[in-house]
């Protein structure tokens, strides 16, 4: 019962998160995911499917704006699929303690881009 | 043909990192691909869907996905997306989002040390 209320509210602030900030949901789902005591990759392969609501809400958000160009969103989607056999293929071939590593350095990453960009606006 | 490029890229990170991979698409669809930016990154997210939906099912046939966890954590944050997403009208702190790439850090740093 208390894991079901944590993740719910976890949930809730992920996502006030990713909205108001721009950044997609998988970025905390996986932190999230990881302090509900999944394992690292475990946690990323969840993080996946716990995106696609959100991202079914978003793309129809913007699809009303008219913002979605659909032939170029399928090209990069069928393309991403190919790339997405050999992220699969590394990730399950390194140890997961290299993983959440590398997971960390990614965060980092985003949190430069962010603050460089609030620099600049 | 440099779309197909950046999904490729895109597609590795998402799998990799379990994320969108719109970190990856959205910068490059603007520099690369000459996008605007509400365009690249409504465009990415139609991307994501299927990226997010084909690492789901491949990582699906090793039992690593959690059902239950992605819908506990997944269907609240689309709610919280929207919300978020109206915050972002209203509020454009600097400031807030230092405090939130700090957090991003913070969180890093928790996770190198563990």
């Amino acid at each position: 019962m208390t894991v079901i209320v944590i993740a719910v509210a976890l949930g809730v602030v992920a996502g006030i998160l990713s909205g108001m900030f721009g950044v997609g949901g998988g970025i905390f789902f996986v932190p999230v995911l990881l302090a509900l005591g999944l394992a690292q990759l475990d946690a990323e392969a969840t993080s996946l499917l716990a995106i696609l609501p959100t991202v079914a809400a978003g793309t129809w958000r913007q699809q009303r704006y008219g913002n979605v160009r659909w032939r170029s969103s399928l090209v990069l989607g069928l393309a991403s699929v190919l790339g997405v056999a050999g992220g699969i293929l590394l990730a399950t071939s390194v140890p997961e303690h290299v993983l959440r590593k590398l997971f960390a350095v990614l965060l980092i990453a985003v949190a430069a881009q962010l603050a460089w960009r609030a620099r600049r606006s | 043909m440099r779309l197909v490029a950046i999904g490729l890229l895109a597609g590795f990170f998402s799998a990799l990192f379990g994320v969108g991979g719109g970190i990856v698409a959205v910068p490059l669809l603007i520099l690369v691909a000459g996008f605007a930016p509400r365009t690249a990154t409504a465009t990415s997210l139609g991307m994501i869907g299927i990226t997010a939906l084909a690492g789901t099912i491949g990582y699906a046939f090793g039992g690593h996905v959690e059902v239950g966890y992605a819908a506990l954590v997944g269907v609240p944050a689309a709610f919280g997306a929207v919300a978020g997403a109206s915050f972002q009208q209203r509020l454009h702190a600097r400031t807030l989002t230092y405090l939130f790439s700090l957090l991003l850090v913070g969180i890093a740093v928790r996770l190198l040390v563990i």
